[in-house]
């Protein structure tokens, strides 16, 4: 008993003195699925706004989201153990996948992204931003933590793979995105701040011949863009300056909702997905701005808090690599319309117009109400 | 092994992960913080410039071009009307590429290099955010074309605009002129202002004289348009203030029954009520289709008509100015009444020639090739007048010296201008020695007051001007500022009357029974007009030699060239008793004056059969 309590600190004495509940039982994390049922109301409000009022599209929207809802109270049922276990496997098709997007993919807007398969689409790359950090913490949750040297050489390896086969799509802001899923895994399994530092200083070397050498024409005009946005006003720089002019006319209280101008009159590209962020602005001000950020920030310290009370070192590093790469999400996103970031093709998570993205975040979730109500004293 | 790791140090794990935790979240704050501040810099510290910014977007101030006011003829007849039309126009601020996008709606609809010359020309001179037209006048088929490929062509606009009609084209085309599209010189002339939105602009005649009336007052509205430039909706609106409507003196019959008579010739008719000075008819043939103007005539059509030898463009009725011939003898006769030099009943012998003391040369009077004397051994004014006698003005003339000619002709609006309301009128020349000086540098010789005295030489005026003086007779003495404006928007126009021709009753009934006699009289040089006429008519017939005659040479028309034949002039006023019409008319080449009188014949009878239709109703 001594021995189990400390393996436990800090728990135990609570939850044994509750009775299984129902949800308990569905291993639903209650507080997340309010945060996330929340969140997803109010994106669909706005949805319907920046859609042009298009009922069609906020009921397609929840379809999604009864369909990522759907595979998140399954995916909260799986065993953390089975994760781990599947985890080679789910790679192992990530990366086959992969490879046939390069030779026989679809493509869209300039890039290959799609597979086709029976007529249904579906991008490789959206699965790997969850298997990366799953293949990653299933490998290192076995071995001596913090890792050592060669043992972060090799979940490196597992990382560069994929994003490397997502850059040649090209897509990189994806790519990005599943080497810092990965990465936020090795920063929260306790790899060495020597290791931290190195790769800053080695980023920012390699700054210089990535802007010259590995950076496609496109993406460098997007970067400029950003920070002159005037210099491209009917090309490049119109998206930015559009959204910064709907994001600044909503001030403090907003224009009202369904009265963005900006959004309403085309004013504002990509209004319902990329950019609905500058809708909300505009409509709800920054009183609205607030109130999602608290919605989101809410959620994060919920996985923080999940990852904390983990009780094994794969849930605590799943927990906080899904969190973070949460929160990735919503930077970028809510930097890139306010022209902070160049812009990158990431959704604002749950509140854009889309799919994929929407059931992998939920997945995404389901995995983190399975590191949530995970059995007491249950380890791989 | 691993199980052993596991268990050996879970507590420093734990407190690896917390750390790790706990830098995460900082690293969350900061980033969060970051973003926060950068939407409180957009929304709350450059809210003014944003909020400015979208307004921009979303609301443009759109001028609203007034309806051009219609013109009537004295009946209510349209004679200019304002008709839908469709007008492809672009706007530059909308275009990424100019030139693309121009050579995609040539490819589309046809546009001429004189439509793309005017674009480019108004281009720089236009705002941004205005439609600057390329074409005008579209087709039903064009308007398809363009709509069903207005997806890829951002900042291409057709609009609904009225456009300028002239429903009897060439029929009034010197009566009113036209209007057309504003050109460089006359942009930086008309308030910037008033003319937003306006593309046309009067350019001759009435359409130019009144512009100010016709034009309106500019309106605006404030719209709300989409990124594309498409109006959505009117925020705001201030009507614009229509043109004014034009009410004529003009009749068209009576224009007609001119243009009718006058056939193919080449010669004008002006047509006075002498009781106001208003313009009746204001001829001029050959005449030209005023609504090619309105857009901009084709290089070919205008080359046309600018180089065709019988000069369309030109205004015969107003800026043609011709030697008057005979037509000036019943104002000559009153000059010699009004300084005594003649009363109707004194003569002057004519042997069918004339001349001066002490000199050989011959002044022929014009029976003489004709039956080899003059018109009777002694010749009084009635006489003189009735048969066109030129000894009897050649002797006049002398005696009264050519200044006092100009001294008495000039009431009568004889070397000046009438001021009618409408442009490029021309006042002739009324000759005297010191016109002759300014003029030529030379000094006035006694023979040339002798032609002078038969309105040859020197001395010109313009059917316009024979008109007016017609009509001082036919009032006996009143005199009218000519004008072709009745009323504007139903209000009428006063008419303004000039200093009056001051003579005693017996001088006019004089000269007027002089008048009669050309028409009525038994040897009137027009005396066929009297065949089956109901009123009586006052005339005088004129000729007006086009090359000079050498000194015992014969002049015989079917010999001469035709554009070397003598002009033919009439001027005549009806009814005798109380005159209600006075004409001008010369046809140009036409041999003699019997090729204009039976003009002023058909031109009188028309008017005069619509005033008692008019009278009995």
């Amino acid at each position: 008993m001594a021995d189990y309590v400390r393996q436990l600190p800090n728990q135990g004495s609570r939850d044994m003195a509750r009775r299984p509940s129902t949800v308990r039982r569905l291993h639903i994390d209650v507080p997340l699925l309010v945060l996330i049922l929340l969140l997803t109301a109010y994106g669909l409000t706005v949805l319907y706004s920046a859609s042009g009022e298009n009922m069609n599209a906020v009921v397609r929207q929840g379809r999604y989201f009864a369909l990522g809802y759907l595979i998140m109270l399954l995916g909260a049922q799986v065993s953390l153990a089975r994760y781990a276990r599947w985890a080679p496997w789910l790679y192992g098709i990530g990366i086959a996948t992969l490879l046939a997007v390069v030779f026989v993919g679809v493509g869209a807007k300039g890039a290959q992204r799609w597979l086709e398969i029976g007529g249904l689409r579906f991008q490789p790359s959206e699965i790997m931003k969850l298997v990366v950090p799953l293949v990653i913490a299933a490998f290192l949750a076995g071995r001596a933590l913090p890792p050592r040297f060669h043992i972060v050489i090799a979940a490196l390896a597992l990382l560069v793979v994929p994003a490397g086969l997502i850059v040649i799509q090209p897509d990189l802001g994806t790519s990005l995105l599943i080497a810092a899923s990965g990465l936020f895994v090795l920063f929260m399994a306790g790899i060495g701040w020597r290791y931290i530092f190195g790769a800053i200083v080695l980023a920012i070397a390699s700054a210089w011949p990535v802007w010259h050498y590995g950076l496609k024409n496109y993406q460098k005009q997007r970067i400029l863009t950003m920070f002159d946005p005037d210099s491209d006003k009917l090309g490049a720089g119109w998206n930015i300056i559009q959204s910064k002019t709907a994001i600044g006319s909503g001030g403090w209280e907003g224009k009202g909702w369904l009265q963005s101008t900006q959004s309403r009159l085309d004013f504002l590209p990509e209004s319902h997905t990329d950019f609905i962020i500058a809708v909300l602005a505009e409509e709800q001000g920054l009183r609205g701005i607030l109130l999602l950020l608290g919605i989101y920030v809410l959620i994060l310290l919920r996985g923080f808090w999940i990852g904390m009370r983990a009780q094994s070192r794969f849930g605590r590093m799943m927990a906080g690599s899904l969190t973070l790469t949460f929160f990735v999400y919503i930077f970028v996103n809510m930097g890139m319309v306010a022209g902070l970031l160049p812009v990158v093709g990431v959704p604002l998570p749950l509140v854009s117009a889309g799919g994929t993205s929407v059931v992998t975040l939920l997945a995404g979730f389901g995995m983190l109400m399975a590191i949530s109500t995970e059995q007491q004293g249950v380890s791989t | 092994m691993q199980v052993q790791f596991e268990i050996k140090d879970p507590q420093r794990e734990a407190r690896i992960y917390a750390l790790r935790t706990a830098v995460a979240i900082l690293f969350v704050v900061l980033c969060l913080v970051l973003v926060l501040g950068r939407y409180y810099a957009l929304q709350v510290t450059e809210f003014e410039t944003y909020q400015t910014q979208s307004e921009a977007n979303r609301v443009q101030l759109q001028a609203l071009p007034p309806r051009r006011g219609l013109i009537y003829d004295r009946n209510g007849v349209l004679l200019a009307d304002n008709q839908p039309s469709y007008t492809l126009s672009v706007v530059r601020e909308s275009v990424a590429d100019l030139e693309a996008t121009l050579a995609a709606l040539r490819a589309l609809v046809p546009v001429s290099e004189n439509d793309l010359e005017n674009f480019q020309k108004k281009l720089p001179r236009s705002r941004a955010s205005e439609p600057v037209p390329l074409r005008f006048r579209l087709t039903q088929e064009e308007r398809a074309r363009l709509a069903v490929n207005r997806f890829r062509l951002p900042g291409v606009v057709v609009e609904a605009q009225l456009l300028r009609h002239y429903p009897h084209g060439e029929l009034f085309s010197h009566a009113i002129g036209y209007v057309g599209r504003i050109n460089e010189r006359e942009a930086q002339i008309l308030d910037e202002t008033d003319y937003r939105g306006t593309n046309h602009v009067g350019k001759v005649g009435v359409e130019k004289y009144y512009e100010n009336s016709l034009h309106g007052d500019v309106g605006y509205q404030n719209v709300e348009s989409n990124a594309h430039g498409r109006v959505l909706r009117v925020l705001e609106r201030f009507a614009p203030v229509p043109g004014k409507n034009l009410t004529l003196t003009l009749d068209y019959r009576i224009q007609r029954a001119a243009i009718d008579a006058l056939g193919e010739r080449r010669g004008a008719v002006v047509a006075i009520d002498p009781l106001s000075g208003g313009v009746l008819a204001l001829v001029s043939t050959p005449g030209y289709d005023t609504n090619l103007f309105v857009n901009g005539i084709s290089s070919s059509d205008y080359a046309a008509l600018r180089d065709s030898l019988d000069v369309p463009l030109f205004n015969r009725a107003i800026q043609g100015t011709y030697p008057p011939g005979s037509t000036i003898k019943p104002f000559m006769a009153m000059a010699g009444l009004q300084t005594g030099l003649v009363t109707p009943l004194s003569t002057v012998p004519d042997p069918g020639w004339y001349s001066l003391p002490g000199d050989t040369h011959k002044y022929r009077d014009w029976v003489l090739r004709i039956r080899g004397t003059g018109h009777a051994p002694r010749v009084d004014m009635k006489m003189a007048i009735a048969e066109s006698c030129d000894v009897y003005f050649y002797d006049l003339a002398r005696r009264l010296t050519i200044d006092r000619m100009a001294e008495y002709l000039n009431p009568f609006g004889f070397g000046e201008l009438t001021g009618i309301d409408t442009t490029s009128e021309r006042g002739g020349v009324l000759p005297s020695t010191q016109w002759k000086r300014q003029a030529m540098g030379q000094p006035w010789y006694p023979g040339e007051t002798i032609s002078a005295g038969i309105g040859q030489g020197y001395m010109l005026a313009s059917p316009l001007q024979l008109a007016v003086a017609t009509s001082v007779v036919a009032t006996r003495g009143k005199r009218w500022r000519p004008h072709l404006v009745m009323a504007v928007d139903a209000q009428p126009v006063a008419p303004t009357q000039s200093a009056p021709v001051q003579a005693p009753a017996d001088y006019w009934d004089a000269v007027i029974d002089g008048m009669r006699e050309v028409v009525h009289g038994a040897r009137g040089t027009a005396k066929a007009l009297a065949n089956g006429i109901a009123y009586e008519m006052a005339g005088k017939t004129g000729t007006a030699q086009v090359i000079g005659i050498a000194q015992g040479a014969v002049y015989n028309e079917s010999e001469v060239d035709e554009r070397h034949r003598h002009h033919g002039l009439f001027i005549a006023f009806a009814p005798i008793e109380s005159p209600t019409i006075a004409v001008g008319i010369i046809v140009e080449n036409g041999g003699g004056s019997s090729a204009a009188s039976p003009i002023a014949r058909s031109v009188i009878d028309t008017w005069l059969a619509q005033d008692t239709v008019a009278r009995s109703l």
